[in-house]
């Protein structure tokens, strides 16, 4: 028989405005195996702590239960203090009297008799409790960073100046990302390139640091401290090792048509090609469907322009194997297509464009050389609109439901530099609201309209009408001033909303990492742990968590970096004790728990069993307890009831389901 | 409950529509054809759901040049659909009025020899009961 | 292929073109309109309101008279489509109207929403295709400037509707192609004609009707089509009075079936 101590706490008033506590404790008390109950305003304070350790010395505990927050919260706390004071932390459970109850309950009455149910049932619980010990397992001291751009290049250098190994892995040819096609940064307005490209390099240079360009991660397995990832170089074509960056091939490329993803396809790029020129590695790729030697045979100009010889048309994809301790996703994002939005004319304009084709035509290596000018014809434009909110807070099915957050700054920034360059063009802003929280930001907006005069009208665009004469007819509202308002237009820029890196999905299910309804990746919590992802061992850098700024983007990095480092500075780390395991006398080898293991934990093996009138060699299921992180759904899956749960076995759920019809 | 009260449960129930899903972002307004004829513009018909000021509505003359071309049911982009609203209203006061917006006296005075058969049906619906 | 077809009121009268050249057309085409015995008009307009069941009654009755044939239900009439689509679209999916339109009714089977209702446009974009319309066609258009024009009712709401894009439509520019002419796109073509409110309210709609004018043959269209015969009744009140034509006139020109158009 255990001797179990429970003890209930008020988090102030957060329990105790809702359940008599006194009430559970007198309960409790009446619980067998229960030989001390009491309860405490904050149980989770350092005085708590020490009433929960001195009752386990005092009373001779051998089990207890804290009634108190959600396990998320304060289950490590209090087994670390019940350690402490000697006992096996497994030993420990918590009623989660909180969030489960009187958090979502306003009558005293019944959240009282819930929380004696809940208390009851972790009792029942402890009663069948057996110690636990934590394993050990081995950290590989190398981080994975996937995706190159801001994000990925800050973690990936706060990790190499800790010391430790890293690679970045980038599906296109170069490092830098979107921050790589801005033009100018708010609220600074420094140059982007500027502030970019030195992280760029010197990440390049370090020594601590690989970075694998024009490839991508191609299979993950393992867990935390120690996962195995194949990573697929594609095939560049170009020897990285002898190309000295002359840009001779780009030169002489005799293809010239396919549309430059780095200018958002608003120019054309040679089939060989480097995305930018301060690209890193300065070595280009060749895109084979569009270079003529690989689609007819004949060509090879680049080969044989080549001072360095580095061209290989006989290049294949390489798949390297790689072990790493930790993963960080750095994937971020990409614009939505504004295909279901053609009331703005963008699909039929070349004069409506996006925000980020405007940051490609405002800078000096853009497709305009950095003049201002319409994609038709060519012309200045003397008055741009701009719209806000285009697939951003949407409740219909065309747009995404979140504020995309970059916006208000970006378009505030646009147009406050137009007005600054080309103080003749009119500048029109229809917003729904300004949303400017960030140091300086509405310091900033507010320049746009006393300094720049910026025209800021409150109400969005019905419709873009696209005239005869190749203006813009737009009609908005002005909902401030309660009319609608028409302007003709010669430019109008759209702020569409971002939307997580199209990557992204497909990495979360290769990492078992968990995304939310708009594709971001989720982070363990909202508040306390923003950078990492429920799942062991990964973690998230920047926009591919949620939409955020620069500034946001490099603070995140750095706390994902700080993560990484806390993991990798560990020698060993202790294992979940709270693993799945076969009774191989009552396993059939059916494979219905390996179908179900998410982890690949479960794999078969022939053994001899020996039990009662039993004494054959059988398939039995064996688990990897490294692998296997305790979920449960190979004992639901075992038809034969094989498979049990250590911590929750089916025994003390089935103890727990009685204690609480009782 | 008000009359008032009892009327703006009645317009949110025949329409369907929850105001307080609105953003006012104006994009009904902008996109309204026939905005300039109205008295309420389609956004306002939202907020003047939510204070429960029926008989303004039912008494607008926007009533009578809503087009019904869904516009901006299509482009709302919080799904409020305001012009579901501004039929409800329609309706409300023209079950209240009995004749509604159309008499059938003052309709031959309104044809020409071209009308067709689905410009009178399609009146009747929308201005009578 | 034969289809249940519901011509509507104003096909019987002062639509008879859109009515005539269509069933003419469709034999040329591999297909049959075969007209639904005693059908009733549909109203004109969708009944927005939620608690209004018997205004969409006689659209129940027509879609059951087409299920009890065991055909699909093809329309010409935007606003007849518009109504019949988005009436099946309520039987099929809400509760409310199809319990209590059921109730009105007392069909010997109660009507669910199982007749599949395709607008005569839909049936040559995805059952004729437009390249095999091209392939029949005698008399192409050659050279002719059209301006598509789609009103309302056949793209919105795009929801229950699944026409076309309802802020980027191709179908009728299609067809156009198909019937060796040249599209023209213009803004105005999914903005309204200014409707039944042409009734009462003539100098409202006359100044839509202008607009879209105006837009398409400042893009250089020299005439209109459409669907709908109150689009083409309120297009012909406009200032600059562009020729408007039922789409069906064409495809009777084109597929050499009309002489006298």
């Amino acid at each position: 028989m255990q001797r179990i101590g429970v003890f209930v706490c008020h988090c102030g008033s957060n329990i105790a405005a809702t359940v008599d506590v006194k009430r559970v404790v007198e309960c409790a008390r009446l619980e067998p195996g229960v030989v001390f109950a009491e309860d405490y305003q904050y149980m989770c304070s350092e005085a708590g702590q020490t009433k929960i350790a001195d009752a386990i010395k005092r009373e001779g505990l051998t089990g207890v239960v804290v009634c108190s927050c959600s396990p998320r919260m304060h289950e490590a706390t209090f087994r670390k203090c019940a350690e402490g004071a000697g006992l096996n932390p497994y030993m420990l459970e918590i009623a989660n009297i909180r969030e489960q109850c009187s958090w979502i309950h306003k009558d005293m009455e019944t959240a009282t008799e819930k929380a004696v149910v809940l208390m009851r049932a972790a009792v029942a619980k402890v009663n069948l409790n057996v110690p636990l010990k934590s394993g050990e397992s081995r950290v590989t001291k190398r981080a994975l960073v996937i995706g190159g751009g801001i994000a990925g290049i800050q973690t990936a250098l706060d990790i190499a100046e800790a010391g430790y190994e890293v690679d970045i892995v980038e599906k296109t040819p170069s490092i830098g990302g979107r921050m790589a096609q801005l033009d100018k940064t708010f609220p600074t307005l420094d140059c982007s390139a500027c502030i970019l490209t030195p992280k760029m390099v010197e990440a390049a240079a370090h020594e601590k640091i690989r970075i694998f360009t024009y490839s991508e991660v191609e299979k993950v397995t393992g867990f935390v401290g120690d996962f195995t990832v194949d990573i697929r170089k594609k095939a560049r074509s170009v020897d990285i090792d002898k190309c000295t960056g002359c840009g001779v091939c780009q030169e002489k490329c005799p293809s010239k048509t396919a549309k430059s993803e780095f200018n958002r396809g608003l120019s054309k790029r040679s089939a060989i090609y480097t995305p930018f020129a301060q690209a890193v590695p300065n070595v280009p790729v060749i895109d084979r469907e569009h270079c003529i030697k690989f689609k007819t045979g004949k060509c090879g100009v680049c080969s044989k322009v080549c001072p360095a010889g580095a061209i290989d048309y006989e290049m294949r994809d390489e798949i390297i194997t790689e072990k790493y301790g930790a993963i960080v996703a750095a994937t971020g994002f990409d614009m939505i297509s504004l295909d279901k939005y053609d009331e703005y004319a963008y699909k039929k304009s070349p004069d409506v464009i996006t925000s980020l084709e405007l940051e490609r035509i405002m800078n000096a290596a853009g497709p305009t050389g950095g003049h201002l000018e319409r994609l038709s014809d060519g012309k200045p434009p003397k008055n741009i609109v701009f719209i806000q909110c285009v697939g951003s807070r949407c409740a219909d099915k065309r747009g995404k439901s979140y504020c995309s957050k970059i916006c208000c700054m970006y378009t505030a920034k646009h147009a406050m530099l137009i007005r600054d360059k080309y103080p003749d063009t009119n500048v029109t802003v229809f917003y729904i609201d300004v949303r400017t929280p960030g140091k300086n930001f509405d310091e900033f907006y507010r320049r746009a309209v006393e300094e720049y005069h910026v025209n800021y009208i409150k109400g969005q665009v019905g419709k873009v009408l696209p005239q005869p004469d190749g203006t813009l007819l737009v009609q908005g509202a002005d909902i401030i001033d309660g009319r609608q308002v028409l302007i003709n237009a010669d430019m109008v820029v759209l702020a569409a909303a971002i939307e997580p890196d199209p990557t992204a999905r497909k990495l979360a299910t290769m990492l078992t990492a968990s995304i939310d309804t708009n594709g971001f990746l989720t982070e363990a919590h909202p508040k306390l742990r923003p950078v990492e992802s429920p799942t062991a061992g990964i973690f998230l850098s920047g926009v591919c968590q949620g939409p955020k700024d620069i500034p946001e983007t490099v603070s995140q990095a750095g706390a994902a970096a700080v993560k990484v480092i806390g993991l990798l500075s560990k020698d060993k780390l202790l294992t979940n004790p709270c693993t799945a395991k076969a009774d191989e006398l009552m396993c059939n080898g059916c494979s219905a728990c390996a179908n179900v293991c998410p982890y690949g934990a479960i794999s078969y093996e022939d053994r001899e069993v020996r039990g009662i009138g039993v004494r054959e060699v059988r398939r039995v299921a064996v688990v990897n307890g490294a692998l296997c992180q305790g979920c449960g759904a190979c004992t639901v899956a075992c038809p034969s009831g094989a498979m049990d749960l250590f911590g929750f076995s089916n025994r003390q759920i089935t103890a727990e389901v009685d204690a609480i019809c009782r | 409950m008000t009359k008032a009260e009892k009327q703006a449960e009645l317009i949110r129930d025949i329409s369907g529509v929850d105001p307080y899903k609105c953003m006012k972002c104006g994009k009904c307004t902008a996109t309204c054809p026939s905005y300039a004829e109205m008295d309420i513009k389609p956004h306002q018909f939202v907020s003047f759901v939510i204070r429960g000021e029926i008989e303004a509505l039912t008494k607008s003359r926007s009533l009578e040049k809503c087009l019904s071309c869904f516009a901006c049911i299509e482009r709302c982009p919080r799904s409020v659909e305001p012009g579901r609203l501004i039929d409800a209203a329609r309706q409300l006061a023209a079950r209240e009025r009995g004749g509604g917006f159309l008499t059938t006296e003052e309709v031959p005075e309104m044809c020409d020899p071209d009308t067709p058969s689905q410009l009178l049906v399609s009146a009747y619906r929308r201005y009578r009961r | 292929m034969k289809y249940s077809y519901f011509p509507g009121c104003t096909l019987k009268n002062k639509a008879s073109s859109l009515d005539r050249y269509a069933r003419e057309c469709a034999p040329l085409l591999g297909f049959e309109l075969c007209e639904l015995p005693e059908w009733q008009c549909c109203g004109g307009v969708y009944p927005l309101g939620r608690d209004e069941t018997a205004t969409k009654l006689s659209s129940v009755r027509t879609l059951a008279a087409a299920r009890s044939e065991g055909r699909d239900l093809v329309t010409l009439c935007s606003a007849c489509h518009h109504v019949i689509k988005r009436v099946n679209d309520d039987m099929k999916n809400v509760e409310e109207i199809r319990t209590s339109a059921n109730n009105y009714l007392s069909l010997d089977e109660p009507y669910l929403g199982e007749t599949n209702v395709l607008h005569y446009l839909e049936v040559l974009r995805d059952v004729v295709g437009f390249d095999n319309v091209k392939k029949q066609v005698k008399n192409p258009l050659t050279g002719k400037k059209i301006g598509a024009y789609y009103g309302c009712l056949l793209l919105r709401p795009s929801g229950v509707m699944a026409f076309d894009d309802p802020e980027d439509p191709t179908i009728l520019e299609d067809f156009i192609r198909a019937i060796g002419a040249e599209p023209v796109i213009y803004p105005y073509r999914n903005e309204c004609c200014g409707g039944y409110v042409s009734l009462k309210d003539r100098e409202l709609s006359r100044g839509m009707a202008d607009k879209v004018e105006a837009s398409a043959s400042g893009f250089g269209a020299e005439m209109l089509i459409t669907a709908c015969p109150l689009c083409l009744y309120n297009l012909k009140k406009s200032k600059a009075a562009l020729p408007v034509y039922y789409f069906t006139e064409l495809l009777a020109e084109a597929l050499g079936v009309a002489k006298d158009s």
